[in-house]
């Protein structure tokens, strides 16, 4: 089995798989970081957005070995100890979850829609979640909170 | 007072674990020595099995054992049951086919098990899976209920015509007489789609058996924790209470497809005792789509009578539901008496009779998803009255107020067993109708037209019917369980409080809200209080979360033995502070006497209640721990009204929700922000099956909606920022005044936007489209029908 390395939330990580693992795998059963969840099989759903190299990227769409040498962070990697990142705050504050399960996918593509576009409208914020779905929001407060986590990230 | 009590928007205790990836949903869970599962699926809709060999799958690397449905058959493993029995017409019980969880004779769904394969990892089953030999014969199937009625293919040969009843409620003979002297009679034939619920956590199980102790461990994706244990333990696998514990964890949505008893836990359970090694298994989402319950899928009839002036005389229906390929566990009790018992709607239609024919498919089961049966009751129902609107020529909203039951004819007795406790739709209605400026809709329909766009309004006003109960009625129609609601309020020595809830959580936030009820009745903040839900080894049993029961039938039980802990704590506040009993008070978390400045915290009498030094031992026990079950007087029933407003392109047929306007009776409110969110939610699923969701299966049974590339989940950008509000009459069932509010959007919201299509489509003279009025669907309807304007 192929060894496979990068950076995960700041910290250099290693483990042998199946040439045949998805990045996601990787990361739910190689390092037990659960967080970046499954939801479909499709690429569909957005559940597992992480951030490699800077940039959101489904987890499920990638070979664990394609991202060797690249520096990905999981929801795991955003709170700054007990103090939560201005997008996840603004997630709470405004009720942008209930299961919980798109939560971590919806937060990481909101903070790369942010980094690109600073100050987007409600138009801009609907159409770039395209790539995540909701079963349970109907994404009124998911919108609500991405804005307001742009207003907060702007200072 | 606490102001983290009732009435307070509290941001969510469950919210910082969801939030930093730390939620603990039962495929993040992994136990010692744990092998993996994957299902072998019928790819038929319908085949004989003549034989499996699984000889080579079973010499594949890291494969631990490959087991059929022979083997769980040799063991006396149970059919799956289902929990409601329906008598026919004529009185005989419903047809209850056999329902093995892994296929013995025939598959009869495409996804129906016929195998499990356990290996040392997914990767290993799956393709040891693949290994596996089916000699199929493969058979006609079927799929649609008329086919399926006319009885030429039969999904259980047991069952003749596929008919698993044929019900009815009302008086048919008064219906007769209300159309003989009727002005108006108006009709319709309408569809409600079938829907796939997908809760976007895939059903995954983990089972686990120990050897030195005979138990049994479950961890399952389910809405209702100890309804598994009762079912698989007592009916399919035979294995008592204390030996089996079955943990729901943090689940990541149900929308009613988590209530179920599925097959797979059965199997994995089961299977884990033969292989002495914990297993787990997840869906993946085409197996999700394939498996999980469906809901809806009505083909139905109606017509209603009016008089001259709009007032309806009597209303008759004749139902037909898609059961799919079994009984699941509530399959029967959906489109019966979570339908049909509803088909008064806000109206005082004084006659109604419906008759509903149920019909087993090769299709996947159909079951409960969000709203169960009074979607469909709403949709006909508004539908119909739209239609009678449109042929009266009286305005929508004037022909509902002719006919809404009025706020001072509550305890209302409608003609098909509810008694509605109390409501006001009238003024919820006034209140829509003010909100989404119904008054100004022509101006912003002209406005519209200037832009090439049609512009429609629609309305939408209904009741539903909430926590099922008494237990007593509930069994008198059918129900094989109860359906009260348990709690456990353990107050600690220094005064924090755990409770255990018999209800589970996935999504709605009771860790919070139920806080909330014990921070109101002991007066202390909300984060004293931790609420413990979803193992049946911690908690009592309890019934479970669906048809929107938790805070109306799982509230009151908290509350209930929160006042027996007030009881207790008032004898040992009497005792150390020398009163009577009688002269104890207790507000704002403080013990007092009357007429006196002597007063305790309600920390300081739970200390002593477990140091019990200075205490009436000879009266009372030691402890702060009290148990309460709470069966309600009545169902509750949430209402209101829905208005949608929408824009056509009428060269592309596309549909644009532009407003959504909901005003809900949920009773009282205990967590605004909450509230607003499950409204939220409902709204979407609503709006989702008028204009996007359809399940479609071909004529061979293949489903073709069977990823997320086929099935058109509702995104961001197919809806809009919706304006909801509350208007309240407190619940009368209930001590809490609480009605219910999980399912109230999906419930209200799908007729609202039909209607509103078919007001935009009007001038067009399309007069009838069927759910998910999709772009195509749209068009198609405005093309059909400017050819058959042009030739007329």
């Amino acid at each position: 089995m192929p060894t496979v390395s990068m950076t995960v939330n700041g910290k250099t990580v290693s483990a042998d798989v199946e040439p045949r693992t998805l990045l996601v795998q990787y990361l739910r059963e190689h390092l037990g970081l659960t967080g970046t969840h499954v939801g479909c099989d499709t690429s569909q759903c957005g559940a597992c957005v992480v951030h490699m190299n800077g940039e959101s990227l489904k987890s499920c769409t990638i070979l664990a070995a394609q991202a060797e040498g690249a520096d990905v962070t999981t929801i795991e990697g955003l709170a700054n100890g007990d103090e939560l990142h201005p997008m996840q705050e603004a997630f709470r504050e405004n009720h942008g979850l209930q299961c919980g399960f798109c939560t971590p996918g919806m937060v990481m593509s909101a903070l790369d829609l942010v980094q690109k576009n600073p100050d987007p409208s409600e138009r801009e914020v609907r159409e770039w979640l395209e790539g995540n779905l909701c079963r349970c929001t109907g994404y009124h407060n998911i919108v609500k909170s991405i804005l307001a986590g742009a207003e907060a990230l702007r200072g | 007072m606490s102001d983290t009590g009732i009435g307070a928007s509290v941001k969510r205790v469950e919210d910082l674990r969801f939030l930093t990836g730390n939620g603990n949903y039962t495929d993040d869970i992994n136990r010692p020595g744990q092998s993996h599962a994957w299902l072998l699926r019928s790819p038929h809709a319908h085949a004989k099995i003549n034989a499996i060999d699984t000889s080579k799958a079973e010499a594949a690397e890291g494969v631990l054992a490959v087991l059929t449905g022979a083997d769980m058959a040799a063991d006396g493993v149970g059919g799956l049951p289902c929990g409601w029995q329906i008598h026919s017409k004529d009185g005989e019980p419903m047809a209850e086919p056999a329902h093995p969880p892994l296929a013995v004779d025939k598959v009869r769904h495409v996804g129906d098990q016929v195998a499990i394969v356990i290996a040392e990892t997914r990767d290993a089953a799956r393709d040891a899976a693949e290994l596996i030999e089916v000699d199929y014969t493969v058979l006609d199937a079927v799929t649609d209920m008329d086919t399926a009625l006319a009885g030429k293919t039969l999904v259980h040969d047991d069952v003749p015509n596929n008919r698993c009843f044929d019900w009815e409620i009302g008086d048919k003979d008064a219906v007769d007489e209300a159309f003989a002297k009727a002005d108006k009679v108006v009709s319709i034939d309408l569809s409600n789609n079938r829907l796939i619920p997908n809760a976007m956590e895939p059903r995954a199980a983990i089972s686990d058996f120990d050897r030195t102790t005979g138990r049994y461990t479950l961890y399952t994706t389910t809405q209702n924790p100890h309804v598994i244990r009762l079912l698989m333990g007592a009916f399919v696998l035979q294995i008592p209470e204390h030996k089996l514990r079955v943990v729901a964890p943090d689940v990541g949505g149900g929308f009613g497809s988590k209530i179920f008893h599925y097959a797979e836990e059965a199997i994995l359970t089961w299977a884990a005792a033969k292989v002495n090694r914990p297993i787990k298994w997840t869906a993946e989402r085409t197996e999700s789509f394939m498996t999980d319950a469906h809901g809806r899928d009505h083909e139905t009839h109606a017509e209603l009578a009016l008089d001259g002036d709009g007032k309806f005389l009597g209303l008759r229906v004749a139902t037909k539901a898609n059961l799919g390929a079994y009984l699941s566990t509530f399959g029967s009790s959906v489109p019966t008496y979570l339908y049909a018992t509803l088909l008064a709607g806000v109206y005082t239609t004084p006659a109604i009779y419906a008759e509903v024919q149920t019909v087993f498919t090769n299709t996947v089961p159909v079951d409960a998803y969000r709203g169960a049966g009074r979607p469909e009751c709403t949709y006909l129902l508004e539908r119909l009255v739209t239609k009678a609107a449109r042929e009266t020529g009286l305005d929508p909203a004037e022909i509902r107020k002719r006919n809404m039951i009025q706020p001072d004819q509550y305890p209302y007795q409608t003609p098909v067993a509810l008694q509605y406790d109390c409501g006001d739709v009238p003024a919820s209605f006034e209140s829509a109708l003010k909100a989404a400026d119904y008054d100004g809709f022509e101006k912003r329909r002209a406005d519209a037209e200037k832009n090439g766009k049609l512009r429609g309004i629609g309305i939408s006003t209904y009741v539903e019917a909430c926590g099922i109960a008494p237990s007593a009625v509930a069994g008198a129609l059918g129900a094989r369980a109860g359906l009260y609601e348990s709690a456990q309020v353990r107050v600690h020595p220094t005064g924090s409080v755990t409770v255990y809830t018999g209800t589970h959580s996935h999504g709605q936030g009771h860790e919070t809200t139920f806080a909330q009820l014990v921070s109101e009745s002991f007066g202390i903040p909300a984060d004293q209080v931790e609420v413990s839900h979803g193992d049946t080894d911690q908690v009592q049993f309890g019934m479970g979360t669906y048809g929107s029961r938790s805070l109306a039938v799982g509230g009151p039980a908290i509350l209930k033995a929160c006042n027996k802990v007030i009881d207790k704590a008032k004898k040992i506040a009497a005792h150390i502070m020398e009163a009577d009993v009688s002269d104890i008070e207790f507000a704002d978390g403080k013990f007092t006497v009357a007429g006196t400045d002597k007063e305790m915290a309600f920390g300081e009498v739970s200390l002593a209640a477990y140091v019990p030094h200075n205490y009436p031992i000879e009266e009372i026990e030691p402890g702060l721990d009290e148990n309460a079950f709470y069966d309600p007087l009545n169902f509750s029933f949430p209402g209101g009204a829905h208005i949608c407003e929408v824009e056509v392109d009428p060269d592309t047929g596309d549909v644009e929700v532009v407003n959504f306007t909901a005003v809900d009776d949920v009773g009282r409110v205990v967590n605004p922000m909450i509230v607003e969110g499950q409204v939220h939610g409902g709204l979407a699923q609503g709006v989702g099956q008028a204009v996007l969701e359809g399940c479609v299966y071909d004529d061979d049974g293949q489903l073709l909606t069977g990823s997320y590339m086929d099935y058109t989940m509702p995104r961001a950008d197919d809806l809009p920022s919706f304006s909801v509000a509350t208007q309240s009459v407190m619940g009368a069932s209930n001590p809490l005044e609480v009605k219910g509010v999980g399912e109230v959007g999906a419930i209200g919201s799908p007729p609202a936007v039909i209607n509103a299509i078919l007001d935009a489509l009007a001038p067009l003279g399309v007069e009838d489209i069927s759910m998910p009025a999709t772009s195509h669907k749209v068009w198609q309807a405005i093309q059909a029908s400017s050819v058959r304007q042009a030739a007329e």
